[in-house]
C-alpha cells in the first residue's frame, strides 16, 4: 500500500514550484470567458496560477466551507454575508456586476418582450402556462429566479415549471430544445452557441443586477490556506489593472461586466457605465 | 459531415491544449488501471481460488459494486480527500492524484470479478497439480494469474474503458480546472455546456479514436503473446 501510495505521488509529481491559489467559482464566470481572459494577466502581474473550480454559488460555497478552495469569487450577495458572518470568510469585496435576462421563444407566447418588470415577465409566463425551465441547483442565478418569482407574489407549481438541477448551459440547452423560457446570466447567453430560436426577450430594472463579490477563505479557520496568494488575487481585482482587464473584456463587441470595485478606477470613458446604464434603464 | 470534420481538424491539427487533455486522460485513466489491477488482480484470483466464510458474499458485493455511479464514487473521493475529511492533511483534493484515487476506486471492482471468471477454469486445471506439489499460498496465485493473463488483460482493457469514459468522478474530485485536472470527458461536458455541440462531439469522436487504437494495440499485443506460446508448446 504505502509503495503504491510512493508511486501515485512520483508518477503525478509537480515540476516547478509556482504560486499558485484554487478560486472556487461559479459557471458565469468561467463559461462566458471571463477568468480565461483576465487571470492570465493576473499572472504575468504577480507569478500566481489561479486553479479554478467552476460551480454553482450553493456548491462553491460549500467546497470553500470544507476549506478545498482559498477563495470564491460568487454571486448571491445573502449566501456571501452568511459565509462571512459564520466565520468561514473575511474581507468580502464588491468586484464587478452584470446582468440577467430573460429568454425565451422567439414566437414569445407569454407576451413578455413589452412588459415593464421582470415580475411582470415571470406573471406572464405563470399565466400563459407556457414552459420555464429552472435551474433548480442552489446557484446563484436559481436563488435570484426564485427571489423574482416570490416578488411577483407566485409559487411556481404549474406543469410548464421544470427544475433541471444542471448547470447555466445545460439549461439552455433544455430551453432551447424545448423552445422554453428561462432566466440567465447575460454573460453565458451572449456566449452560448446553441440558441436555436431563443431571443433575449427581456431585460432591465433592479430585479435584474447580478453583483459579483469575491471573498477570501479565513486563514484562522484553515491553516492550510494560501491567503497571501487569495489576498493578492482580492488586491488585484479590485486595483486599477483588475479593474480595467474586467471592463475591457467584450464579446462581439459587448462589455459582459461591469467593474465596480469601491477603488473605482479611471477608466476610459468608452469603458465606463456602459452595462450600468443597461442594466438600470427602463 | 461539419461535425466530422471537425474532429478530423482536431486529430490532424492537435494543438498543445488538447495535447495536454489527452495526455491527462491517458495518464489518469492508465495509472489508475494499474493500481487497480495490482490491488485487485490478486483479491479476484483468490475469490476463486481459495473458500473461506464470507466468499460468497464477498463475490456478490464486488459483482455489484461493478455498477457503482461514477458520481458516487467521486463523491465518496472527495468527502475522504476534502480538507474536512479524514484524509484533507494530504491536501491533494482538485488534483491529478485524486482523479487516479476515484477511478481506481471505480475499476477495482471490476478488475476483481473479471479476474476471478478469468481464473476459474485456469484453477480448476490445475487444481490437482498444485495440491499434490504442495505449493505455496504465493506460488500458486502467482501460476493462476500468468496462466489466466489473456484473460486478465481483457479486465484490463474493460477497467481502463470504464476509467477513460466516465466523467462524474474526475468531475467532482478533479475540478475540470483548466491545464491541471482537465481530461477528454470533462472537456466535452464543459464544451456542451457551452452550447458548442459540434466541438463536444468532435472530441467525442476523438475519445473513440483513441480508445480504438489503445483496444487494437493491447488486442495485437497479446495475440503476438499468445502465438509465441503456442510455437514454444
Amino acid at each position: 500500500m504505502k509503495f503504491l501510495l510512493a508511486l501515485l505521488f512520483m508518477a503525478t509529481a509537480a515540476g516547478a514550484q509556482e504560486r499558485s491559489m484554487v478560486l472556487a467559482s461559479t459557471t458565469s464566470t468561467q463559461n462566458s470567458g471571463l477568468l480565461d481572459a483576465i487571470l492570465p494577466i493576473f499572472k504575468a502581474d504577480t507569478g500566481i496560477q489561479v486553479f479554478v473550480v467552476a460551480v454553482g454559488t450553493g456548491q462553491a460555497m460549500r467546497i470553500a466551507q470544507n476549506g478545498d478552495a482559498d477563495a470564491i469569487l460568487v454571486h448571491h450577495r445573502p449566501s456571501e454575508d452568511a459565509f462571512v458572518a459564520d466565520g468561514y470568510g473575511i474581507d468580502r469585496v464588491d468586484v464587478m456586476f452584470n446582468d440577467f435576462v430573460i429568454i425565451g421563444p422567439k414566437s414569445d407566447p407569454a407576451g413578455i418582450s413589452d412588459v415593464k418588470t421582470a415580475p411582470q415577465a415571470f406573471a406572464n409566463i405563470s399565466s400563459s402556462q407556457a414552459r420555464f425551465i429552472s435551474r433548480g441547483d442552489n446557484s446563484g442565478t436559481h436563488l435570484r429566479e426564485l427571489q423574482i418569482w416570490q416578488e411577483a407574489g407566485l409559487m411556481p407549481d404549474y406543469d410548464g415549471y421544470l427544475e433541471v438541477g444542471s448547470g447555466m448551459g445545460v439549461a439552455l440547452n433544455l430551453a432551447s430544445g424545448m423552445g422554453a423560457y428561462i432566466l440567465a446570466d447575460r454573460g453565458t447567453w451572449l456566449s452560448f452557441q446553441n440558441r436555436s430560436d431563443l431571443v433575449l426577450l427581456f431585460e432591465g430594472g433592479v430585479e435584474m443586477i447580478n453583483p459579483y463579490g469575491y471573498v477570501r477563505v479565513n486563514p484562522v479557520r484553515f491553516p492550510h490556506i494560501k491567503s497571501a496568494e487569495a489576498l493578492e488575487l482580492g488586491n488585484w481585482l479590485v486595483s486599477d489593472a483588475g479593474q480595467q482587464a474586467i471592463a475591457g473584456f467584450r464579446i462581439g463587441g459587448v462589455q459582459l461586466f461591469c467593474a465596480n470595485a469601491l477603488t473605482a478606477p479611471d477608466l476610459p470613458a468608452d469603458q465606463q457605465g456602459t452595462c450600468a446604464a443597461d442594466a438600470l434603464q427602463r | 459531415m461539419d461535425i466530422l470534420s471537425a474532429a478530423w481538424h482536431l486529430l490532424i491539427g492537435m494543438d498543445a491544449d488538447l495535447m495536454a487533455i489527452i495526455a491527462l486522460s491517458l495518464k489518469v485513466s492508465g495509472l489508475a488501471v494499474l493500481f487497480a489491477l495490482i490491488l485487485g488482480a490478486p483479491v479476484g484470483a483468490a475469490l476463486a481460488i481459495w473458500s473461506f466464510p464470507g466468499r460468497q458474499v464477498l463475490i456478490v458485493i464486488f459483482n455489484s459494486l461493478m455498477a457503482l455511479p461514477p458520481v458516487v464514487v467521486g463523491l465518496s473521493v472527495y468527502l475522504l480527500l476534502s480538507r474536512s475529511g479524514p484524509l484533507g492533511s494530504w491536501g491533494i483534493l482538485f488534483t491529478p492524484k485524486a482523479m487516479i484515487i476515484a477511478q481506481t476506486a471505480l475499476i477495482f471492482p471490476i478488475i476483481v470479478a473479471l479476474t476471478r471468471e478469468a481464473v476459474k477454469p485456469v484453477f480448476r486445471e490445475y487444481r490437482g497439480l498444485l495440491i499434490s506439489l504442495n505449493a505455496s499460498p504465493l506460488l500458486v496465485l502467482r501460476t493462476v494469474l500468468w496462466d489466466a493473463r489473456f484473460g486478465v488483460v481483457t479486465a484490463l482493457l474493460a477497467g481502463f474503458g470504464r476509467a477513460v469514459a466516465e466523467v462524474g468522478a474526475v468531475l467532482i474530485v478533479g475540478g475540470n480546472i483548466d491545464g491541471l485536472t482537465r481530461v477528454m470527458t470533462t472537456t466535452i461536458a464543459l464544451e456542451t455546456s457551452k452550447g458548442n455541440l459540434e466541438l463536444a462531439m468532435a472530441l467525442g469522436i476523438v475519445l473513440i479514436v483513441l480508445a480504438l487504437v489503445m483496444n487494437a494495440l493491447i488486442y495485437s499485443i497479446s495475440r503476438i503473446g499468445l502465438r509465441f506460446q503456442e510455437v514454444r508448446e
